[in-house]
């Protein structure tokens, strides 16, 4: 692999792995699984085009940024005025809410939930087992060089209400910040919770969080994600969900952040009766470029799973959905669905598809598709001579072309943020 | 005084020539019936008039109460109070009919320099509509034209223009799909807007709606042209005779 890793995305590789090596004594946590992970960063080195998993998205922007890490390598911290800026654009909340700056859990900005355990990943260092697919490399780099998360459990039985996860994300562009946080969530048998998290930041940084969510059975989970980072930030995301019996997983994302951005998606449903859904919109303008990558592997009979992704994609920016069901042997009545829709709002926005069905049982239902379009002048025109100016015609038909994503979002608080987000996206746009 | 004027209008779609040369003035407060064979126009006439990108003016004008309509982007010429009722009503799925009207009349309003509406007050106001056009409130929860019969569809045009007042309505073929109990219903919503502050051109193929809106004129289109004006007897007429002998009139 490294062979065929351009040297510049490879140099950038050995910057990440020369700072594990300074900092590796004051890592907290197993010292073996850092080992290990630095092993594999090592010999893999960031993912370039040649690695059939990233034909679609080229890490190569990453190259030509000088990363000074998080706060324990005296990277750049995030000042107290940066903070109050940040927070100020975050959506208002009473309710409990974890504020990270940089990957750091910030406790004076914090509130802590009442009814279930909130610790930091600092104080708990724990890494998930096999699972969590350490040979990934950016697995790998945030094994590595994680210095902070939430780690999160909710007990059997208790509804946790809804918790805010905020990260700000704050650098320069001569020193960019890079931020790898580990988070883990367990919801207990029959647990509930929404999960609200919200990504934003300013100038030039690297988030790159592992996120390893395990459902108990009958526990259910509302996940809401706004990736809205800074136009100049790379956002490579990754989350881990297990499902146990009849384990509910209702996610919605909307990325309208980031220059580049990865989202992936790894699910395992491994209980009878699960059910998974993972909604996403992305709004892209620009030069962005975001990918959703999600895995979806049905282990147990009976359940369903459905990926959704909207694009709307203007300017020259790329959108990218890769969705994989793979359904065992022993998944018989799987019903699983994915959908990839685009709406191309200029001549150079592009989109690339790759669905992907590995089915082993005889007894599924398991249907795909992908669509491409851009606005109907005839819906334009309609709008239009009943007054509607053309800037907010298209902005409805924008929305409605979300309605399904944004109107499906179970949690009223939740919709909201994302729905402002969708119009903020759209009030700052000279379209 | 003449709240339309149209003079010498020729317009094309595709490099084809569809209006060659259409005189027509509609005075304020008064309702024309245009009439004509099946691909004599009539549609263009009305699209050229709202604005619709595809259609290329290549001569002549018209002109809304002296300024020129043709300049006008379509959402100037609904803020200046043209109404087009659609011969077939586009559907937008994905937009609730109260969000789609609420969002239309409020920038009409703001155009014209007037108070926008807030969501109670446009609410009591659509519901006083729908009740006097017989239609379910129901009708607001729905996405706009998604799923609704012909006729339900060709209400909500006349329910849209009911709200956006307008002073020029161009209804084409409003008629059409109508059973014969909406036509009755759609006909007095025409007919409660009558007064000196409203002017309609209305596209019809059949008597029977004129029956209801008596129009002060009649003109018959036929190839891109105006062949005939006359007064509500000349619809009568061509109800008995047909188009055939009036193309021979103009030839
Ligand atoms: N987009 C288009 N491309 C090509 N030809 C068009 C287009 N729109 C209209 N035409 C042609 O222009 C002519 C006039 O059409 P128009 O729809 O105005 O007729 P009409 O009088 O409204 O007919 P009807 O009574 O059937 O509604 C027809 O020959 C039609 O085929
Ligand atoms: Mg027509």
């Amino acid at each position: 692999m490294s062979v065929a890793m351009s040297t510049a995305l490879q140099e950038a590789a050995e910057g990440f792995a020369a700072r594990y090596q300074r900092l590796a004594p004051r890592l907290p946590g197993p010292a073996g699984a850092r080992r290990r992970a630095a092993a594999i960063f090592r010999a893999r080195g960031l993912p370039d085009t040649h690695d059939e998993a990233f034909r679609f998205t080229s890490l190569r922007p990453l190259a030509g940024v000088t990363f000074a890490g998080p706060a324990l390598a005296d990277g750049p911290a995030v000042t107290d005025e940066v903070m109050r800026a940040l927070l100020a654009r975050a959506p208002a909340t009473e309710g409990p809410r974890l504020v990270f700056a940089n990957g750091r859990l910030q406790a004076d900005w914090s509130r802590l939930p009442e009814t279930f355990r909130v610790a930091s990943f600092s104080a708990e260092p724990v890494f998930g087992g096999e699972e969590i697919a350490e040979d990934e490399p950016l697995v790998a780099l945030n094994t590595m060089l994680a210095e902070d998360g939430a780690v999160i459990s909710v007990p059997e039985g208790v509804d946790g209400g809804t918790l805010v996860l905020l990260s700000l994300g704050a650098g320069e562009a001569g020193r960019a910040a890079d931020f790898h946080p580990r988070h883990r969530l367990e919801l207990g048998a029959g647990a509930r919770l929404a999960l609200v998290e919200i990504a934003l930041g300013e100038g030039v940084y690297l988030h790159n969080p592992v996120m390893e969510i395990g459902l108990g059975a009958g526990a259910s989970l509302s996940h809401l994600r706004l990736q809205n980072e800074s136009a100049r930030a790379f956002h490579l995301a990754r989350l881990h969900v297990t499902l146990a019996e009849r384990a509910l997983y209702d996610g919605y994302s909307l990325v309208c952040g980031a220059r580049l951005a990865r989202s992936e998606i790894h699910a395992d449903i491994a209980g009878e009766g699960a059910r998974l859904a993972v909604n996403v919109a992305q709004l892209l303008d620009g030069e962005r470029h975001a990918d959703i990558t999600a895995v979806v592997r049905h282990m147990a009979p009976g359940c369903s799973s459905r990926q959704a992704v909207k694009n709307v994609i203007t300017g020259h920016a790329q959108g990218v959905f890769q969705g994989k069901i793979a359904v065992a042997r022993a998944a018989q009545k799987t019903d699983g669905y994915q959908m990839n829709q685009a709406l191309l709002l200029s001549d150079e926005a592009q989109v690339n598809s790759k669905p992907e069905l590995e089915i082993f049982a005889d007894d599924v239902k398991c249907s795909h598709g992908a669509t491409v379009g851009a606005l109907d002048p005839e819906q334009l025109f309609y709008l239009r001579s009943r007054g509607v100016p053309e800037r907010e015609a298209r902005a409805m038909l924008v929305r409605a072309f979300l309605a399904e994503m944004l109107d499906g979002v179970p949690h009223e608080w939740g919709r909201a943020v994302l729905e402002n987000a969708v119009d903020a996206w759209w009030r700052d746009r000279p379209l | 005084m003449v709240l339309l004027e149209i003079e010498g209008l020729r317009a094309e779609v595709e490099g084809k020539e569809i209006l060659r040369g259409i005189d027509l003035r509609l005075p304020m407060g008064e309702v024309h019936a245009i009439m004509g064979p099946n691909g004599s126009g009539k549609s263009t006439l009305a699209y050229v008039l709202a604005g619709r990108e595809g259609y290329t003016v290549t001569g002549g004008s018209a002109r809304l109460a002296g300024e020129d309509l043709l300049a006008m982007e379509p959402e100037a010429r609904a803020a200046a109070g043209v109404f087009l009722a659609f011969q077939y009503p586009v559907e937008l799925p994905g937009v609730g009919n109260a969000n789609f009207l609420r969002t239309a009349l409020n920038a009409v309003r703001r155009a014209r320099g007037e108070k926008e509406i807030d969501a109670v007050n446009f609410l009591k106001e659509a519901r006083a509509a729908l009740r006097r056009l017989s239609m379910a409130d129901e009708m607001l929860k729905r996405n706009v034209n998604v799923g609704f019969s012909g006729g339900e569809k060709k209400r909500n045009e006349v329910f849209q223009m009911a709200l956006l007042e307008p002073r020029l309505a161009i209804l084409d073929e409003t008629d059409s799909g109508l059973d014969i109990d909406a036509l009755k219903i759609v006909a007095e919503g025409v007919n409660a807007l009558r007064g000196p502050d409203f002017s309609a051109l209305v596209i019809t193929h059949y008597q029977r709606l004129l029956d209801h809106i008596v129009p002060d004129k009649v003109h018959v289109l036929s190839e891109g042209r105006i062949v005939r004006s006359g007064g509500p007897e000349l619809a009568k007429a061509l109800e008995a005779s047909g188009y055939a002998g009036l193309a021979a009139e103009a030839a």
